[in-house]
């Protein structure tokens, strides 16, 4: 009887078999990447808004501080998206003519709101709250990053849970004093260790366990 | 001299085959059943029912995926209904499979050879069956792969503690190890329908299939040494598996399912519903393809008395599950047992224990089991006993648990059933495909049966 296969066909069974293995471990590595990637979140991309409002310049430079906007940051979940009245408090004196503040003006005049493009934006089945993580001393650069730096915003982390976890599981190695909380580009007097761990005690911050609790941000 | 003695002492064995076989006609019978042109309209008819049935499933799972687990009768407080009924039926069923082809391996009970491959094959597809209602079950299937542990996003494992977990490495070996094996003990089977078709593309694909197989003495030695390995590796799986799906109940601590004797009963429920399996497939199939002469009356009788034994031991279970719970002087214990024997899922209970305590102690009778039409309607009896039981242990122990004001019962809904009946046509479907294009018999493993065979054996120098 002829022979069904050539010769070669020996070799190729063999390499099926290794590269299956890679391929598999190929997948599995691209599909990891992929996920973790800027693409599929969308980190450090900045977005187009209605404005081209730049942080860079009103906090970077003229040093604005965030809660001049950002009002409820404080108090409420929510940080609060400033009104247009904010705006116009200086742009009714300065830059009148500009065209691109035209869209601004004409919500001043006629009442409806900018519809700004929201850039950190997390899933509905998470509960955020800016006020807590304010009060404890998580300043607004760690999750935002240097914003004083972003001519138009993006978003600076990856928003991805494990992202949340490593501070739930290790606050004081994020956390500062709150008289700090707004400076961008915070460097600690000293060891971060030590200064984390005297200040989750200071705060009252709970323990590990009770922060990776399911129910802290999965209500 | 000793020796000697040891040989004459030595009961003989009674032929298990059928006499007049020889090598060549137990090859040309059993490949001529996959390699003719012409199907059988029994084939073509259950093949048809399988397929019809498998549109069914497909469509019920699209329903599924677009509506939600709603579509089924879960509500609380019983979430577990058909789908995990249905899990712990099929993966029981399984398991004879694995029984027959590892454990009587290396027992060395060679009578198993006519029946293992078709059963392997029944593991298989009983395992694929069973595999997919915990995850149809999920309410968000797609997610299925957060069950494996796998560096994610997310930072987090799943919950090791949990025996719902353990369930998911227990069927994913179970199922990996039924796989190997039974691939392995097709190759040579494999090759030898290559080298006896005519026709080029089936000569070509069951030439893959058979990954170079030429039968060399170096080809039989590996194979013997991996078949004895995968049969070692898949001996634990028998009594572990079904012991991990029973920690499913076990666990938790619902009056009804806490039970330290779960896991033998669940292992010895697995085993007889198997072979029930095993019978039900078996007496079709050998009447319709002529093979009395390999599957003769002898392995239906040893299978009837399996599922004897077996049966003895599920209903030893029945009896102590009410000893227990009057023993535990526990309110909610005898609650349980009280509700499941005279509440609203009486009529359940009676019927299984009709068709799984009673019904099996006819097979005492040497009449009853030298008979196939008998043993056939036996063995569905027992297939739907074994169904029941599961439904009422999942069902009647969750409608009815400490808080009467969280009570409430299980009603099944079309789609239930349709899910169910599509599974079971699923089944058929792989199975009759198996029956048509791969050797429903192990040809050479038959062969060892033959008298000629054991000849040789003797007459092998020392």
């Amino acid at each position: 009887m002829a022979q069904i296969f050539h010769h070669s066909t020996n070799t190729f069974a063999r390499i099926t078999i290794f590269g299956a293995v890679f391929i598999l471990a190929f997948l599995g590595w691209a599909f990891d990447t992929l996920n973790r990637s800027a693409y599929s979140t969308r980190a450090t991309q900045p977005r187009e808004q209605p404005v081209p409002f730049s942080h860079a310049h009103h906090v970077g430079a003229i040093g604005i501080d965030c809660r001049y906007c950002h009002t409820t940051v404080e108090t409420s979940g929510f940080a609060n998206i400033p009104p247009t009245k904010t705006c116009m408090n200086c742009h009714s004196q300065i830059w009148l003519t500009s065209p691109t503040l035209e869209p601004v003006r004409a919500s001043f005049r006629t009442g409806e709101s900018i519809r700004w493009t929201r850039v950190n934006d997390l899933p509905d089945f998470v509960y955020f709250n800016h006020s807590i993580h304010v009060n404890k001393g998580v300043g607004c650069e760690s999750c935002h990053g240097r914003v004083d730096q972003m001519p138009l915003t993006w978003q600076e982390n990856s928003l991805q849970m494990e992202w949340c976890l490593n501070c739930h599981r290790n606050p004081e190695k994020y956390v500062r004093p709150r008289e700090f909380i707004t400076k961008m580009g915070y460097q600690p007097d000293g060891d971060q260790d030590t200064i984390g761990r005297q200040l989750v005690k200071e705060y009252g911050i709970q323990d590990a366990r009770t922060l990776t609790s399911c129910s802290i941000c999965h209500r | 001299m000793a020796e000697e003695q040891d040989l004459l002492e030595r009961p003989e064995r009674p032929e298990i085959i059928a006499p007049g076989y020889t090598f060549g006609t137990v090859t040309d019978q059993i490949s001529a059943v996959v390699l003719t042109k012409k199907t059988p309209i029994f084939w073509t008819a259950c093949f048809g029912v399988g397929f019809a049935l498998l549109l069914l499933f497909l469509w019920s799972v699209v329903l599924l995926f677009a509506k939600g687990v709603g579509i089924w009768g879960i509500r609380p407080p019983v979430m577990w209904g058909f789908a995990i009924t249905n899990f712990v039926w099929w993966i029981g069923i399984g398991h004879a499979g694995t029984l027959i082809s590892a454990i009587l391996l290396l027992l060395n009970q060679r009578w198993r050879n006519s029946i293992n491959r078709f059963a392997e094959a029944m593991t298989l597809f009983a395992v694929a069956c069973a595999g997919m209602f915990p995850v149809l079950h999920l309410g968000r299937p797609w997610l299925a792969f957060w069950l494996f542990p796998y560096p994610n996003t997310m930072a987090i494992q799943p919950n090791f503690r949990s025996p719902l977990v353990w369930d998911v490495f227990a069927v994913s070996t179970y199922a990996t190890i039924s796989a190997l094996f039974w691939y392995v003990g097709l190759m040579p089977d494999l090759a030898t329908l290559r080298d006896r078709t005519t026709s080029r593309f089936a000569r070509f694909t069951y030439g893959i299939m058979a990954m170079g197989w030429r039968g060399s003495a170096r080809h039989w030695s590996v194979y013997e040494t991996a078949s004895l390995l995968l049969a070692g590796l898949a001996t634990p799986l028998v009594l572990s598996v079904h012991t991990v799906v029973s920690f499913d109940f076990t666990i938790a601590i619902v009056p009804g399912w806490h039970s330290t004797f779960f896991p033998p009963y669940f292992v010895a429920g697995a085993i007889y519903c198997g072979f029930a399996m095993v019978l039900a497939l078996a007496i079709p199939l050998r009447s319709v393809y002529g093979l009395k002469g390999l599957i003769t009356d002898k392995h239906l009788d040893n299978c009837g008395k399996i599922m004897l034994a077996t049966g003895l031991i599920v209903a030893y279970a029945y009896l102590m599950e009410i000893f227990t719970a009057w023993y535990t002087a526990n309110v909610y214990e005898h609650e349980a047992i009280w509700h499941r024997m005279f509440g609203p899922y009486a009529s359940s209970y009676w019927s299984l224990v009709m068709c799984n305590i009673i019904a099996p102690q006819f097979l005492w009778f040497k009449k009853i089991r030298g008979n196939p039409v008998l043993l056939f309607i036996w063995a569905v009896i027992v297939l739907v006993g074994m169904w029941l039981e599961r439904f009422v242990i999942i069902v009647s122990s969750l409608a009815q648990d400490y808080m009467p004001s969280s009570w409430g019962l299980f009603h099944a809904t079309r789609w239930d059933w349709a899910t169910y009946l599509g599974t079971i046509g699923l089944f058929m479907f792989l199975f009759f495909l198996f029956i048509r294009v791969l050797p429903m018999i192990s040809i050479f493993e038959v062969r060892t049966l033959l008298p000629q065979a054991k000849v040789e054996e003797e007459e092998a120098p020392r």
